[in-house]
């Protein structure tokens, strides 16, 4: 408050300045998402709360892809490289982990250097494994093609309505641990109304990724997604 | 953590207009921050506290915040209500086809700066 009061008694100017601080992140993403477009590589941003099971859908995912397509993973946390272990070894596609040094969220920037170490020329798809997180990743456009979540059965269907902002930028959310549904009280019509309020363009997948039911259909959503984005 | 990358925007952007106007001090920087931007403003004004005295430009500087009321239009009867007290069923008609307005801003407004 001192400080404030000596501001006050010397003279000052305003400089206006009206930017939204998203401004940069959304002009480096919309370059990057060209960039991507010119090498023909899909770039899929997929986002969950911790402990979705994002890393386990994505292995059977990739399982399923792997001959068709070829694939690289980027995995970002703020620490450890677990995950990107855990990818490549069960599937052995290459798998690259990438630290936020403490931040909740990639931007567009972080994400570009992230490829840079990705082998891009030889690569169709390259999937983004977000910071676990419901609330900043949506706030930050990646460069990604698509957005996409999980959420998990025990999380509840009311996430849609506790998380607007994620489920309306996401373009496809897959519901895992379907197996597990007659133990928690989640109403699967209502978790789809209730992210259809969010985005009405949103695709709607229920899998479980422990037993594969429902992961083929998330692959074949997937591979016409990377096929229109290389034809087009 | 979420008000910390935000508060790193900032000091970026605002660094970025400093180096442009040849600026050797920043007095404070004013935002503009949407009701229901997810930021807590408390939160901001710490991270910005401790981010920006290690910045020689930003040492003392002050952030402002000014909340800007989030709003909601409803696309049935043509009306706005306040976001915060009805989320997305419009008071007057109990539609759903509503849609954000104002609310979700981070702006930097302006900044301060010595006169001479």
């Amino acid at each position: 408050m001192c400080n404030h009061g000596i501001h006050i008694m010397e003279e000052v100017k305003v400089i206006e300045i009206k930017k939204s601080i998203f401004e940069d992140n959304d002009r480096d993403a919309d370059n990057l998402r060209a960039d991507l477009k010119k090498r023909g590589v899909y770039l899929l941003n997929l986002m969950s709360a911790p402990g979705s099971g994002k890393t386990t859908t994505l292995i059977h995912t990739i399982n399923r892809l792997k001959d068709k397509i070829r694939i690289s993973v980027m995995e970002a946390d703020i620490d450890s490289d677990v995950d990107a272990i855990k990818i490549k070894e069960a599937t052995g596609v290459e798998s690259i982990q990438l630290h936020t040094g403490g931040m909740c969220h990639l931007d567009a920037e972080m994400t570009r250097q992230g490829l840079d170490n990705v082998s891009i020329d030889n690569t169709d798809l390259v999937i983004l494994e977000n910071v676990g997180n419901l609330v900043c990743p949506a706030e930050f456009d990646t460069g990604a093609v698509r957005n996409a979540m999980i959420l998990s059965v025990p999380e509840g269907h009311d996430k849609p309505l506790k998380y607007p902002l994620m489920f309306s930028v996401c373009d496809v959310v897959v519901i895992n641990k379907i197996d597990v549904m007659p133990y928690f009280d989640f109403d699967l019509d209502k978790c789809k109304e209730y992210i259809h309020m969010r985005n009405p363009k949103a695709t709607v997948i229920p899998v479980c990724a422990k037993t594969g039911e429902g992961i083929d259909q998330f692959a074949e959503w997937l591979l016409n997604e990377v096929r229109n984005w290389q034809n087009k | 953590m979420h008000e910390l990358g935000i508060v790193f925007y900032i000091i970026r952007d605002v660094k970025k207009v400093a180096e442009e106007n040849a600026l050797k001090r920043v007095v404070s920087v004013v935002m503009d921050i949407g009701e229901v931007s997810t930021i807590v403003p408390e939160y901001l004004t710490d991270c910005w506290r401790w981010a920006a005295d290690k910045e020689e430009i930003l040492k003392g500087c002050q952030l402002e915040i000014n909340t800007i009321p989030a709003v909601t239009h409803c696309d049935d009867c043509g009306k706005e209500y306040p976001t915060v007290a009805h989320g997305k069923i419009c008071p007057h008609c109990g539609s759903t086809r509503t849609w954000l307005l104002h609310g979700r801003e981070v702006e930097i407004r302006e900044i301060i700066v010595p006169n001479n």
